[in-house]
Parts: structure tokens; sequence; C-alpha cells
């Protein structure tokens, strides 16, 4: 029986990684960095989610975590081909050279 | 023979074909050539005559109805309150009918001549159908609200016309001033309406007339003061003391309109109102009275003002608003089919009078100072004799149509109830001698005498010589054919055969109203009947047939009289009138000054109120608070928008940044909000 890992031990790994990504998708400009950096953060919270299953003894959290996976392949999916349509007319990922949408 | 109900489908025409009028003429007119738009004008205003004949004939028929109504569906309905879209025709109404239409056809043939060289052709003809439709409107209504439309639109479409040569200042001023002054009365009539519905609930003449004449014993109290108030806003609208001051200005417009305002419509909407609500005002002794003594004092101080004018449509602007104050008269004694007769044979003889002026106008090219004119006898012959009709007729002489309008009401003003009917009679009296004074002044200074006039070889603008001021003529269309540029001329056969008509109606217009007592039936009087019956008619059995006689020959005594007295100043010694100012030049500035009454008015009403206006209202309301208040609004939202506008900068990073921030708010607010909530 391996010791027990506290279950705050996970949940400070995953506002860590939370907060990484946060970090991240604010400071990089490079546009497939913020996508990674939000999958980073989607990581982070199935992290919880999983823990407090497994801590609960519940399996709500395991099947919500497969729930944001597939929203996140669907979405990476989606992504990756918006930011190939961008590069394609912009010819850059710099998001600041790309905020059309500024008023 | 026709039915009652198959005309009463017709009735609407009546009003609506010279609206036709108007809007074809005001929307495409001015593409049309000029014989176009005058077939128009002319076609939309002789089917409504037509069709009044028609009426004529059928309400003189046996077995036609007196009253003929034609309802269409509720125009107003809401609670305690329904005004139906009403048109109703009696008597009194075929009679205003018939002096709308008639008169006014001649006017818009003689307008075919008058304004055929002037710019805005069509824009003239649509106003002048425009005016008809309004005054048809009016005189057919059957309630107060709809004969308030065509109270106002007369005064809308004077106000176009009076205005008509809008580049130029005096008119446009003396367009305003019409409106203006109107509006005074105008209020009065709105007043008068507001309790009529308070009153009866209703705006219905048959209604409201019902309602009164089921009540004998109401008198005086609350339909004093709706008289009152309708007598304001029929002095607004017929010029009568303290607001004629409008008509005088009016001549501003070309002369046309002048005769079609004087006659036969707008300024005789008040005596046919005042006619109309005769249940009313005979309930009330004291608005009568007021109405009387309204109408007396405009007789007289307009006539004064009428003697000493050189404008020769001015003596005739001040001879209209006197003449209106002895319709006024007529009607505050009681005696409104003498009323309704003089404004008959009034607009009969006063449209001839301003049409004989214009053709006078014409002929010298535009001039309209009588120091001017002289000898033009023998050069404009038919316009000479036509006007002497007028003249004649407007003097009270025998048998024209004006002696036996104006007798009556002098003899009915004699023989009234009224405590102050001797004085009325005796001021009515001295008027008509004042009246028979300038008239043949204008006559005796126009045609004869030396000539005063300048051959003119200039363009051929008449109807001012006043556009020369303005310049609004310089591009003026001249007919290469015409020879109406050299010289004093007489006018075309357009003009002349309406004056001749006119003339002609001027002489035998009062044959219809012979009293018993002159071996005739009266028969105007025994027409009216029907509508008047039911009010305090004056009986004049009380005094025998000789003393009406006697007054009659007063009264024609007094004519001959002011005959006399121009013959002898403009006539045989010319210079008489002049010395005679001379030496009393305090009452001859006076009177020319018009007893300053305008002056009075511009003291004591106008400048106030351009002072507080400039002032207060320029100065604090509008420069302060109204535009303070905008400027500060725009200035606070600009403010707080460049505040916010910042968070809208488009960066995504931004936006995710204050995303994020917000969780970390609510998530602060989550862990430590409670603990701080639960303390």
């Amino acid at each position: 029986m391996l010791p027990q890992v506290p279950i705050a031990a996970y949940l400070i790994l995953a506002a860590v990684l939370f907060s990484t990504g946060v970090a991240a998708f604010l400071i990089k400009r490079n546009l497939i960095t913020i996508f990674m950096s939000i999958e980073l953060m989607l990581n982070a919270v199935n992290l919880t989610f999983v823990a407090f299953a497994h801590m609960w003894h519940q399996v709500s959290g395991q099947i919500f975590v497969f729930f944001v996976m597939v929203v996140a392949a669907a979405e990476a999916a989606v992504g990756l081909a918006i930011i190939i349509a961008i590069f394609r007319t912009r010819e850059t990922l710099n998001v600041d050279q790309i905020d059309l949408m500024k008023s | 023979m026709p039915s009652a109900s198959m005309i009463s489908d017709y009735l609407w025409l009546i009003p609506l074909v010279p609206f036709a009028g108007f809007l074809i003429n005001g929307t495409v007119g001015r593409k049309f050539p000029r014989p176009l738009i005058s077939a128009v004008a002319l076609l939309c205003t002789a089917i409504p005559a037509a069709i009044v004949a028609w009426l004529w004939i059928v309400m003189k028929a046996e077995g036609a109805p007196e009253v003929l109504r034609v309802v269409s569906q509720p125009w107003i309905a809401i609670t305690g309150l329904q005004i139906d879209f009403a048109l109703t025709v009696d008597h009194l109404t075929l009679i205003m009918l018939g002096v709308v239409t008639g008169v006014g056809f001649l006017i818009h043939v003689y307008s075919v001549g008058y304004m055929a060289h002037e710019e805005g052709y069509w824009r003239f003809f649509a106003y002048l159908n425009l005016f008809m439709f309004f005054m048809l409107v009016l005189v057919l209504a059957e309630s107060f609200l709809l004969l308030f439309v065509g109270w106002e639109g007369v005064g809308l479409a004077s106000y176009l016309l009076i205005g008509f040569y809008f580049t130029k200042d005096s008119a446009a001023n003396a367009g305003k001033k019409a409106f203006i002054v109107n509006r005074i009365g105008d209020f009065g009539f709105l007043l008068a309406m507001f309790l009529l519905v308070r009153e009866f609930g209703s705006l219905d003449f048959s209604h409201i007339f019902q309602a009164i004449s089921v009540n004998p014993g109401w008198n005086g109290g609350i339909l004093t003061a709706i008289a009152l108030l309708l007598v304001l806003g029929a002095a607004g609208k017929s010029a009568q003391i303290p607001l004629y001051v409008w008509l005088p200005d009016a001549m501003e417009g070309p002369t046309p309109v002048s005769a079609l305002i004087h006659a036969a419509t707008m300024v005789t909407a008040g005596i046919y109102m005042v006619a109309r609500c005769h249940v009313l005002f005979d309930r009330s002794p004291y608005a009568l009275g007021v109405v009387a003594i309204i109408g007396a004092a405009t007789a007289i101080f307009a006539a004064c003002i009428g003697m000493v004018q050189h404008d020769i449509k001015r003596v005739l602007a001040y001879s209209t608003v006197s003449q209106l104050g002895y319709m006024f008269l007529a009607c505050g004694v009681g005696a409104y089919t003498a009323g309704i007769f003089h404004l008959l044979t009034h607009a009969f003889f006063k449209a001839l009078l301003f049409l004989s002026a214009g053709s006078v106008i014409h002929a010298l090219s535009g001039e309209q100072d009588m120091r001017k004119m002289g000898g033009l006898r023998k050069r404009i012959p038919v316009t000479f004799w036509t006007m002497t009709m007028g003249v004649f007729a407007i003097s009270g002489i025998p048998p024209l149509a004006g002696f036996f309008s104006k007798d009556e009401i002098l003899y009915q003003a004699f023989v009234s109830n009224n405590p102050l009917g001797k004085l009325l009679w005796l001021v009515g009296l001295i008027t008509a001698g004042m009246t028979s004074f300038y008239m043949f002044r204008l006559w005796f200074k126009t045609f004869f005498g030396p000539e005063h006039f300048e051959e003119r070889t200039d363009l051929h603008d008449h109807g001012a010589a006043v556009h020369t001021h303005s310049g609004s003529h310089a591009v003026m269309v001249v007919d290469p054919e015409d020879n109406h540029t050299h010289g004093v001329h007489e006018s075309p056969a357009i003009m002349t055969v309406p004056l001749a008509i006119l003339a002609l109606l001027s002489i035998i217009g009062g044959w219809v109203g012979v009293p018993a007592a002159m071996g005739g039936h009266n028969e105007i009087e025994h027409f009216l009947d029907p509508v008047f019956s039911t009010g305090a008619a004056v009986e004049a059995a009380s005094t025998s047939h000789g003393s009406e006689l006697g007054l009659a020959v007063v009264s024609v005594l007094v004519a001959l009289a002011g005959l006399g007295i121009a013959y002898l100043f403009y006539y045989k010694k010319p210079g008489t009138a002049a010395a005679l100012a001379a030496k009393m030049p305090a009452l001859y500035n006076l009177v020319d000054h018009k007893f300053y009454i305008d002056e009075i008015y511009g003291a004591l009403i106008v400048s106030p109120l351009l002072m507080f206006s400039r002032l207060f209202l320029g100065g604090i309301i509008d420069g302060g608070i109204v535009n303070g208040s905008g400027a500060a609004a725009g200035a606070t939202t600009r403010g707080f928008s460049s505040l916010v506008r910042r968070v809208q900068s488009g960066n995504i990073r931004s936006y995710a940044g204050w995303l994020a921030l917000g969780a970390a708010a609510v998530l602060l607010v989550m862990i430590f909000g409670r603990s701080i909530w639960m303390h």
C-alpha cells in the first residue's frame, strides 16, 4: 500500500498549472503558444476533477473529465483550422497584429 | 326633381374639388403651362359652384328638407365625447356657399388676367383653391371642431397669400402679422370649445343648440363666457377692435387676394360664426351688447382712418373693417338676417371695388397712391363704370345693393330693445356718411380732375410697385405680343367681364331684401326664417312703416351729404381738404397715423415681449439652461466614455486578463466574503 498523497498536493499542483496557463495566455504573443496555454488550463482543471472524484469516491468528476477532453479535442481541431486560416491570410501569428476587431 | 339624399351624396364634393385643385396645382403645377394651371383652378372652383347652384334649386323646391346633413364615420370618439365628420346645409349655409363659390369663382377668373405676368402663377392658384377649400369646410361644418379646422385653414391660406411676394419684407411681415393676430382670436375660440365640451359634452351645433333651446330659463352665466370667447375669435377673424390691425396690412398680397379675403372668405367667417351661434348669443344679453358695441366702434373708427388714407387699396381695407363692424352691429342687436344680408351685398360690391382697384393699379403699372392718379375716367372707361357702381353701392345710394342692407341694419339698430339702440343707430349713421365721403373721395381722386400719373413704359409689374425693391421679378415672363407694357390701358376682357358681372350684382343684389315698407317683401328674411326663427327675432311690427321710411330718407340724405362734401373737397375746390388738414394738424396727424394703434401695440406688447424673449428666454433659458445642460450632458458622457473606452482595446490578452482578474475576485469573495458577511 503506497502512502496516501494528500488532496492538497493535487490541488496545489493544479493551481500552479492553471496559473502557469493563465500567465502564458497573458504574456505570450504567439497564437499557438496561447492555444497551448489554454490546454494547460483545461488539464489543470481536469486534475482537480480527478482528485476530487477519487477523494469522494464519485464517478461524476471523471465523467466531467471526459467531457472536457472531448470538447478540448474538438476545440483543438477547430482552433488549429482557424490558426491556419489566419496565418494564410495575414502571414503572422502575432496576436498584436491580428486585432482587427479593435475599436 | 332630384331627391335630397341624392344631393347629399355630392355634398362632399363641394369642399373636396377645390382641394383636389390645390393638390394638382400645388404639386405638379410648376411644370404646367399657364393655361392648364388656370383651367385646373377654374374648373375646381366652377364645379362646387355648379353643385351649390343645384343645391339651391333643390332646397328652394317644395318638399325639400330645410336642413341637409351628411354624417361620416365618427371622427373623434373618446369617452364622453363623440364628434362626427359631418357636413350640414341649411339656408344660412346656402347663402354663404353661394357667396363663397360664386364670388370666389369670379375672383378666380379675374386672377387669370391679373396674374398673367407674375412669377409663381401655379403657386398662386394652388393657394386660391386651398382658400376656397377651407372656407367651404368652415361654412359646411356641422360641429365647432370642423368649423375650427376651416377657421384655421383660412388663416393659413391667408398667410400664404398675403405673403405671396415673400421675397419682400413687408409682405412677409404682413403675412406673419395676420397669422399671429388671428392666433389670439383662435385662442378665444379654443377656450370656448373647451367650455362647450365641459358643459354639453359635445361640439355638434345641433346637439348644443337643442340643449340650449330645451332650457328656456338658461341665461347668462357660462353661456356669456362661451359667447364672449367666441366674440374674441370672431374679432380676430373678422378684424374687429382690438384685433383689426392685420387687415390693412394684408394689402401686401396681390389684389385678387384682397378681394377674396375681404369679400367672399375669411373675414366673413366671424359674422357667419356669430350668426350660426345665434341661439347661444340670444341667451346672453351681455355678449350681444359687446358684439354690438365692438361693431359700432369698429365701424366708425375704421371709417375715420379710411378718410385720410392715400393708398387706394388701404382705403378699401379700412372700408372693409368698417363694413364688418356694421355686420357685427347687426348681429349685436339680434338682427342676424340683416347682418347676413349685408354680408351678401358687401361680398358683391367689395369684390367689385377691389377688383376694380386692381384694374386701376394694373392700368398704372403698379401705382397704388391716389395722389398719383386722377383723370382716369376717359382712359379706362370700363373700370370706371364698374367701379362707379361699387362706389355708389357701398355708399348707400338707392336703389343699389348697399342701400338696402345698410338701411336694414340701421333700422334694426334703431328699433332694437338694446338700451343703446339709438346711440348705435347714430354711430352707424355717422359712419354711413363717412363711408360715402371716403368712397367718393377715392372716386374723385382716381377718375376725375387733372392727371397726376406718369405714362410708364417700363415692364408690366403691377401687383406692386413693390417688386422693384425686392427684385423678385427680375425674371419676368413677357409675352412678345403683349402691348400692355405701354402706358395706361384698359384691362383685358378676362378681367373686365367679372367686373361687369359683379357690377350687375352690386346693382340688383339688394333687391332680395327690399323691406315691406318700400313695397318689397324682404325675401332674404323669409329665406332665412328657418334658421333664425328659433332666436329672438327682432319684431319690426313695433314701429310703423312710416318711421322705417323716415329713417331710410335720413340715411340717404347722409350718404348724399358725404357725396357732396367729397365733391366739394376733391373736385370743385381740390385744395380744401389739404387746407382743412393744415388747420387742425394735431387731429389730422392722429388720424393719418391710424390713431397710432400700431405704435401702441408695438410699445405695449411687441417690444416688451421682444425684450423678455431676448434677455430672459434667449439669454438665460436658451443660452444658459438649454444650451448649458446640453453641453454639460455631452461633456459628462464624453469624459466617462473616454474612461470606459480604454477597456475595449480589442486585445484578446487584455480581455483574458480582465476575465482572470474577475474570476479571482469572485473566488476571493467566495472564500473570504462569507466570513465577512457572517460577522
